[in-house]
């Protein structure tokens, strides 16, 4: 008790002197060095499938002779869609491939939090947490999330169905809340919907991505249209008579 | 990786962005055929500079004498500009802009000291200091850290900084780098110096940038060494203490060091250094810069063997008595020794030079020999005799100067490995083959040279083939303006090694003839790995080992001689051992006379292009060692045969009348008479043995033990063995 008021004079003394203000450290969950595992290890070997092996040809094409290196993060993305994350195998892979040492592709393939370099479930599930989510309630999205599939933020549920991320910005603050399933977004979140969607994809179906709530068909306004109402002109509008 | 076609592009093209990206070399400014282009005027704290276009502000600032502070530029590596702290004030600018990469423009007024550019300065530092720790008192690097240093001259008097929360700073793991490089990488500023370093000179790809942000780290992102031969120039580059020399740890600080202006002698390149010691013994061992012979770098087994010089000396004078050395007084070693070379007939007292016996020694034992109607004195390792010999100097020198490798644009390496038997020769290459559009081919075992190059194959036969023409090397040849040939010293002790000197020779006069090189571009040029073969070549050093065994001499002298020298082949001979380390020479000697080591007497070495240097004693010399020529001159006042100098001035009167070069230190006497070599170069017979060439130093592992100092050195112990170990995982 003493000892808590003794400190709360102390930092009362201290903000009196100085102007400060701090705020709590935010680090990233992900660990930015590697550490063999027995499922992720240097010596482990990654293979691309036919396919994909067609598919790199025509993405190298793109690229002119000398930099090559440009597919990089194409083909990260492409081993990881393959493996469902990158394994340093994957990386190993990518930099053989490319003819480049393997630290470059490290580099970038721990710069980009989309590359997920621990296994992931199933369904990924990212979560918006950013402003406008945030003030459009996402915490109690995220916390549904958590709940139904019994998993928290940066790890995989037991099942090894769901992995649950808590992310910045998608791109999507006009259909706030937002959470993204894999390639899909799911928009206009409430948590009953949340709990629905994710039941669905328990039963392994898809439940049809885009906004959720309203009948709105993306981000227009959800009162109907507020511009662009009349009637679309015919072709020849306000077009020079002689053409 | 470095090497692509955009930067090809770049660095042919003249324009102002080729300052920008490429290196700055003064030497190659001068060496390009391109014409003056218009000066650019600009105002550096209002005074006036004249720049070419191209040159950064901070380079032009330097020009007038102001120094503007920063961390992750270094003039000898690639422009990174992460750092901020080289912001300025440019009038009429909105921001302050780093100066470190920004090309000038005419007419900027430049304010290198304005209350913008203070600011700026101390915000950077700022942000640099909140995520630095505040442990210097247990820092290897203070008194030498640029942040200290700058934190002093250009922060702010006091901090902001207060973890009210008590969260602790910025933590970062540190990586295992090897057993030379110890790493605290919490110290780290990101200015990404050792990364840009391993990939640009070092050449090899291992150090990066992982995470991003405040997560960022400096690694390797999975476990491994820096498996490299140049590694230990990461430490001087890294402008804190995140990198620092883990034999030096918690040893001395610089300031109450000694400094002492030196040569190292672990290879044929001389690379200039500062030996840092402190109440007689040797702390560490540092490069000096040299733009013609080591830049500023410094290979790890002259930076970290010095730990051997302390181990396995000989102390104190041995005689053989009942068949074992037993320590004796210096009196009755020498009379001892004086009482082997009594009565002599002719040719009967021979001497054989180590890879570390400086000029002094060199020739005080000439002289000695040569008195008692010898001239039985040779190298261990052999050099031919056929053909021009060691009559002239171009037979044998890196004849082109090691400064010119890099401007080279075909090379030709003959039976040599350049990475690990000159290291600093082989970083000249790799910066001509970065920025020079060089190509390089090897005749050998395939080697990782940290560069592509490619292998001809292993047969002596190909430098025939390509001396006749028909080899599909000789179009690259054809086309090359400054070609060159680099002979390894180590394939010519072969038993047809005089025929590939000669051979070698002939393809160097075709290709002379071919191609229209300056007049003094030099074609061929000879690769030695000891420090003290072309001084012995030099004054003289010219007969073969195997003339010697012949000989059956009844006294030899082993000056420091250890390796290729048998028992057996000097049956009858009272061997004498003039060296500083118990190794191979010594075991079998009959009387030991224990030397100084480098570090520990004032002596001369000449390079592998024929550079005369001087080593200062730094400390004195163990027990009762004493310099290598003084020993001789003592001995040979007991044996009745005194040499006419008493000290070091004396002597090199003496070497100056021998060998006038060799006291001209600093500099390169031109080498001449390459015709005259061509020509008797043709009086070599014999022919090629069908052994395809090989190559001693293959992989790192065998790079770090050399000589008797490496071998007696714990660190190199232990970087051969963690070496080995990577390579088995």
């Amino acid at each position: 008790m003493f000892a808590l008021i003794g400190s709360v004079q102390r930092n009362l003394r201290f903000s009196s002197l100085r102007q400060l203000q701090t705020s709590s450290k935010h680090l990233s969950d992900a660990l930015f060095v590697h550490r063999d595992s027995e499922i992720d290890n240097t010596n482990s070997h990654f293979e691309f499938t036919e396919e994909n092996k067609k598919r790199i040809d025509s993405i190298l094409k793109i690229y002119p002779d000398g930099h090559k290196r440009g597919a990089m993060i194409p083909l990260l993305d492409l081993a990881q869609r393959q493996h469902g994350w990158l394994p340093i195998a994957a990386m190993h892979e990518v930099a053989s491939i490319l003819n480049v040492p393997n630290m470059r592709v490290y580099e970038v393939a721990t710069f980009y939090t989309m590359f997920n370099r621990r296994p992931m479930g199933k369904y990924h599930i990212q979560v918006c947490t950013c402003t406008p989510c945030w003030l459009r309630d996402s915490d109690s999205i995220l916390k549904t999330v958590c709940d139904v599939t019994n998993c928290t933020v940066g790890s995989n549920s037991a099942d090894n169905l769901f992995s649950i991320s808590e992310v910045e910005c998608l791109g999507a603050c006009a259909n706030a809340p937002m959470m993204q399933v894999n390639d899909d977004y799911y928009e206009d979140l409430t948590p009953e919907i949340t709990t629905s969607i994710i039941k669905a994809l328990m039963k392994g179906e898809r439940p049809p991505p885009g906004p959720q709530n309203c009948n709105r068909y993306a981000a227009e306004p959800i009162t109907g249209l507020t511009s662009l109402t009349s009637e679309v002109p015919d072709r020849s509008f306000r077009v020079r008579p002689d053409l | 990786m470095l090497r692509l076609p955009l930067f090809r592009a770049i660095s042919r093209s003249n324009g102002r962005l080729t300052s920008a990206v490429c290196f700055h070399n003064s030497a190659a400014n001068q060496q390009q055929p391109q014409q003056q282009p218009e000066l650019i005027e600009l105002f550096i704290d209002d005074k006036p500079v004249q720049v070419p276009p191209g040159t950064t502000v901070l380079k032009a600032a330097a020009m007038v004498g102001v120094e503007i502070p920063r961390f992750c530029y270094h003039e000898r590596l690639a422009i990174a500009g992460n750092c901020r702290m080289c912001l300025v004030e440019i009038e009429k600018q909105v921001k302050p802009v780093a100066a470190c990469a920004m090309p000038v423009m005419k007419g900027w007024r430049v304010k290198t000291n304005s209350a913008l550019t203070r600011k700026a300065r101390e915000g950077v530092m700022e942000f640099l200091l909140v995520n630095h720790p505040l442990d210097c008192p247990i820092c290897d690097q203070g008194g030498e850290c640029d942040l200290q240093d700058q934190s002093m001259a250009f922060g702010n008097d006091r901090s902001r900084f207060t973890d009210i929360n008590f969260s602790g700073k910025r933590a970062v793991e540190d990586k295992d780098l090897g057993p030379l490089i110890k790493t605290v990488m919490t110290r780290c500023i990101h200015c990404t110096r050792c990364i840009r370093f391993a990939s640009e000179v070092a050449g090899v790809d291992d150090l990066g940038t992982t995470g991003r942000g405040n997560e960022m780290q400096v690694g390797t992102y999975v476990e491994k060494l820096f498996m490299s031969e140049v590694s230990g120039n990461i430490i001087d580059l890294c402008p804190v203490g995140a990198l620092t020399s883990k034999p030096y740890a918690f040893v001395a600080r610089p300031w109450e060091n000694h400094r002492t202006d030196s040569i190292d002698v672990h290879d044929a390149v001389g690379s200039n250094i500062v030996v840092s010691h402190r109440t007689g013994e040797v702390l560490r061992i540092l490069p000096r810069v040299n733009e013609d012979v080591n830049e500023e770098w410094l290979a790890d087994k002259a930076r970290f063997s010095y730990d051997g010089l302390k181990r396995q000396r000989l102390i104190t004078p041995m005689l053989k008595i009942d068949g074992k050395l037993q320590n004796v007084e210096w009196e009755d070693a020498l009379v001892a020794a004086a009482r082997a070379l009594q009565d002599l007939p002719p040719n009967k007292c021979a001497a054989i030079a180590g890879c570390m016996a400086d000029a002094e020694v060199l020739v005080a034992v000439k002289d000695l020999v040569n008195t008692l109607d010898s001239e039985l004195l040779t190298t261990e390792q052999e050099f031919p005799k056929s053909g021009a010999g060691v009559d002239l100097r171009s037979n044998y020198l890196l004849n082109n100067k090691i400064a010119n490798v890099e401007h080279a644009d075909v090379i030709l390496l003959i039976g040599t490995n350049p990475r690990f038997e000159a290291p600093l020769v082989n970083t000249r290459i790799r910066k001509g083959y970065l920025h020079r559009e060089q190509n390089v081919a090897v005749i050998g075992p395939k080697l990782d040279l940290t560069y592509d190059h490619e292998n001809l194959g292993q047969s002596p036969d190909i430098i025939s083939q390509i001396k006749s023409g028909s080899h599909p090397f000789c179009e690259v040849l054809k086309n090359a303006k400054k070609p060159m040939i680099i002979l390894g010293a180590d394939v010519l002790t072969r038993k047809d090694g005089d025929k590939i000197l000669a051979e070698t020779q002939s393809l160097c006069k075709n290709i002379e003839k071919t191609v229209k090189t300056d007049a003094d571009w030099k074609v061929f040029n000879i690769l030695h790995t000891n420090a003290s073969q072309v001084t012995a070549l030099d004054v003289g050093y010219a007969a073969s080992l195997e003339e010697v065994k012949k000989a059956k001499p009844s006294v030899l002298f082993l000056l420091g001689a250890d390796e290729n020298i048998k028992k057996e082949d000097f049956g009858e001979s009272c061997i004498i051992y003039v060296g500083s380390h118990g190794d191979n020479g010594a075991q079998i000697a009959d009387i030991v006379l224990p030397g100084a080591a480098y570090t520990e007497k004032t002596a001369t070495y000449v390079n592998m292009e024929g550079r005369a240097q001087l080593t200062n004693a730094a400390i004195t010399p163990p027990g009762m060692a004493r310099p290598d020529w003084k020993i001789i001159r003592a001995l040979s006042e007991i044996a009745g045969h005194r040499l006419p100098y008493d000290d070091l001035h004396e002597l090199r009167d003496r070497i100056a009348e021998i060998a006038p070069h060799l006291v001209n230190y600093g500099e390169v006497e031109p080498s001449n008479f390459l015709k005259q070599v061509y020509e008797l170069a043709k009086t070599t017979q014999g022919s090629f043995l069908p052994d395809p060439i090989d190559i001693k130093q293959k992989s790192l592992d065998q790079f770090f033990m050399t000589n008797a100092i490496s071998r007696a050195s714990p660190t190199m112990a232990k970087c051969v063995q963690a070496v080995q170990k990577q390579k088995q995982v």
